[in-house]
């Protein structure tokens, strides 16, 4: 387990290295690890139009995670730690005012989370426990087709969904765009609401949009997502190569029927949950 | 010609005048917008486009709907808007600059909206919007201004000009449709995904723009001795009555196919725009009273326009036809200008709701932008009428 941790982390570190202008590093490619859990001979027949079981062979990195939710019901703190690790690690302020949130992960029902999924009937994990949301890094992310200044844009070397702070001209466009709700603005100067200021990752300003960004900035440092790292040892999130067959994640999604967010959009999130 | 806007009745100066203190209101309230923020607005997380950009979406078609005089008069030689056609070139400069000015007061970071020029996107609709309406008001202050100097002089207008006139008419078209794109592309917005949204644009700005033309000419007569002539009013109730009852149509047929396939998704901001969406035993409806009082004026302004009352000759039906014009303009705005983008996000993509209610501020903004808006266009008139006056 730790070997192939230091392995993914290793890797990871490299790819958004590469991100930020060190040489590429040409990963290599995974025809049969594609982003879907579901067995290729089950979905054999399913449209590949329909955009929910087959995606195009991919190359390269694609970063993804998985959320067990089994974990997360056995410890509901798990997650208010997740995303206290994510807030401090991001200078994310807090306002009270529901209309002002900055949000990168949070959490919501099962209903809110997967709006296309019934809850007739639902089993007692899914009435009680709170799911975690956050940007699903799409393949094919409606926000990066809206943008007019590509201040938002997916860096082909990890699939990353990144965004430039200083470009975005605050327009929100990219907000109507996402299916998710994953994208916050800042109405205001966040500044004075940020509690400990982590002075090793920028604040933002007033008026431009901000989001996950998969902790792009702590894999160039070869250190995991603030957010797997407050769930160590659970298991409830893991973060890797979605390309890579050997991945831990690879293994999980191989292993474990999950589901994902609103596929029938085409946005080809890369977020999974096992519930 | 420039100089005719600085001669004017009493009337002309107090009119300018009011317009002008407003504009000050507005120049003040977006002063504070831009050092605090666009929270200074009733705009959030879930709702995260308000009145500007709302405003903007109608204006849009406010300024195609002046090619319905260009189209007539141009391509079909109908000499009756001879007189009139610049009054609708003019109009849509005016929109236009109102549109500009909507989507600055909309921006995050105004001072980096050449960012759109700088690292362009072309596959964000913004991009072409960028270009059609830039390209639309070039269009109009070129043609309008070549042709009325031609005008004035009593020559024909040079030739090349009718190039310029004959582009602008599916610039007129573009400029709707690439607005509707900025809605109707988005997945998982239900409301605005829709293959009708640009038709439905174009059907109700092809009514609301000559309902502005039509309160324009009918406040003209009165304080300009502008006559556009009946007959030009008459034509211009047929298209406005046509473009309105089909944008009517329109709505009818998205309602069919939200509540006929009983698909939520297609439903949730019709409900909420029309009926009120509980949610958490909370009904959220504060768009509702806007939303038939649309449908009632659409309606009555239909119903007005089909009736000889407006057509007649002789006194009166100069006020049916006011009123009538008012009614599409106003029903067509509180569609287009109001519900149509708040309901869009209702309910968010978490199938949460949150209301929009804009603020003082916000409302100081939009009202100074209107108000720059007929302080442009009352300049552009009086240009155009005293020309015409000087013809004459």
């Amino acid at each position: 387990m730790d070997k192939q941790r230091r392995k993914f982390l290793k890797l990871a570190g490299a790819s958004a290295l590469a991100g930020i202008g060190a040489p590429a590093v040409v990963k290599l490619t995974a025809s049969n690890a594609v982003a879907s859990s579901a067995p290729d001979a089950g979905h054999g027949a399913a449209p590949a139009a329909h955009g929910d079981s087959h995606e195009a062979a991919p190359s390269g990195v694609r970063l993804g995670m998985v959320f067990d939710m089994r974990a997360f019901e056995k410890d509901p703190k798990l997650l208010e730690g997740a995303i206290t690790a994510c807030n401090s690690a991001h200078n994310i302020p807090h306002f009270e005012d529901r209309k002002r949130e900055i949000k990168w992960i949070w959490k919501a029902p099962f209903e809110g989370v997967f709006t296309d999924h019934s809850v007739y009937h639902s089993g007692k994990l899914v009435k009680e426990t709170a799911f975690p949301v956050t940007c699903n890094h799409c393949d094919d992310p409606p926000c990066v087709r809206a943008c007019p200044t590509q201040a938002t844009f997916k860096l082909e070397t990890n699939g990353i969904v990144a965004m430039d702070y200083h470009r975005c001209i605050g327009c929100r466009f990219c907000m109507a765009a996402c299916p998710y709700g994953a994208r916050s603005f800042n109405w205001q100067d966040p500044r004075p609401y940020i509690k400990n200021y982590n002075s090793s990752f920028p604040s933002r300003m007033k008026g431009v949009v901000e989001k996950c960004n998969f902790c792009g900035e702590r894999l160039a440092l070869g250190q995991e997502p603030a957010c797997v790292e407050a769930c160590k040892g659970t298991g409830a999130v893991v973060f890797g190569d979605l390309n890579d067959p050997k991945s831990e994640i690879s293994k999980l999604l191989d292993k474990e029927f999950t589901i994902q967010r609103k596929t029938n959009l085409g946005t080809k999130p890369s977020v999974f949950y096992i519930v | 010609m420039i100089e005719k806007t600085l001669k004017g009745k009493p009337a002309y100066w107090i009119w300018l005048a009011f317009l002008g203190s407003l504009m000050a209101i507005g120049a003040a309230c977006y002063v504070r917008q831009f050092n605090f923020g666009l929270g200074m607005t009733g705009m959030s997380r879930d709702v995260s486009w308000g009145l500007y950009i709302s405003q903007f979406t109608f204006l849009v078609g406010v300024a195609a709907g002046g090619v319905m005089l260009v189209l007539p008069y141009y391509i079909h030689d109908y000499k009756v808007f001879g007189r009139i056609t610049i009054l609708g070139e003019f109009l849509a400069i005016a929109a236009i600059v109102m549109c500009l000015l909507f989507i600055m007061a909309d921006l995050g970071q105004p001072m980096r909206a050449l960012n759109v020029i700088l690292h362009p996107q072309p596959g964000s609709m913004l991009f072409y919007d960028m270009i059609v309406l830039n390209g639309y008001l070039f269009l109009n202050i070129l043609c309008g201004w070549v042709i009325l100097t031609a005008e004035r002089k009593q020559v024909k207008p040079p030739k090349w000009i009718y190039f310029f006139v004959y582009l602008s008419i599916p610039f007129a078209v573009s400029i709707h449709t690439v607005t509707a794109m900025l809605y109707c592309g988005l997945p998982g917005r239900h409301f605005w995904l829709s293959a009708i949204i640009a038709p439905r644009f174009l059907a109700s700005a092809f009514a609301a723009g000559p309902s502005l033309i039509i309160l324009a000419c009918l406040v003209l007569k009165r304080v300009a001795n502008f006559d556009a002539g009946r007959e030009a009013m008459n034509k211009l109730v047929t298209i406005i009555l046509y473009a309105a009852i089909i944008n009517m149509f329109f709505v009818g047929l998205e309602f069919f196919v939200g509540y006929y396939s009983n698909i939520p998704g297609h439903k949730h901001t019709l409900e909420y725009l029309f009926f009120g969406l509980e949610h958490h035993g909370h009904v959220y409806n504060n768009l509702v009273p806007f939303m038939w009082a649309f449908v009632i004026f659409a309606f009555g302004g239909i119903a007005l326009l089909a009736s000889p009352l407006v057509r007649k000759k002789g006194e009166g039906n100069d006020f049916w036809l006011g009123v009538a014009a008012a009614l599409i303009f106003l029903g067509f705005w509180l569609d287009k200008g109001l519900g149509f983008v708040f309901g869009g996000f209702v309910p968010n993509p978490l199938h949460e709701i949150t209301e929009y209610i804009p603020t003082a501020n916000e409302l100081g903004i939009t009202i100074g932008v209107w108000a720059t808006g007929f302080f442009v266009l009352t300049l552009l008139y009086k240009i155009a009428i005293g020309v015409e006056h000087e013809v004459e």
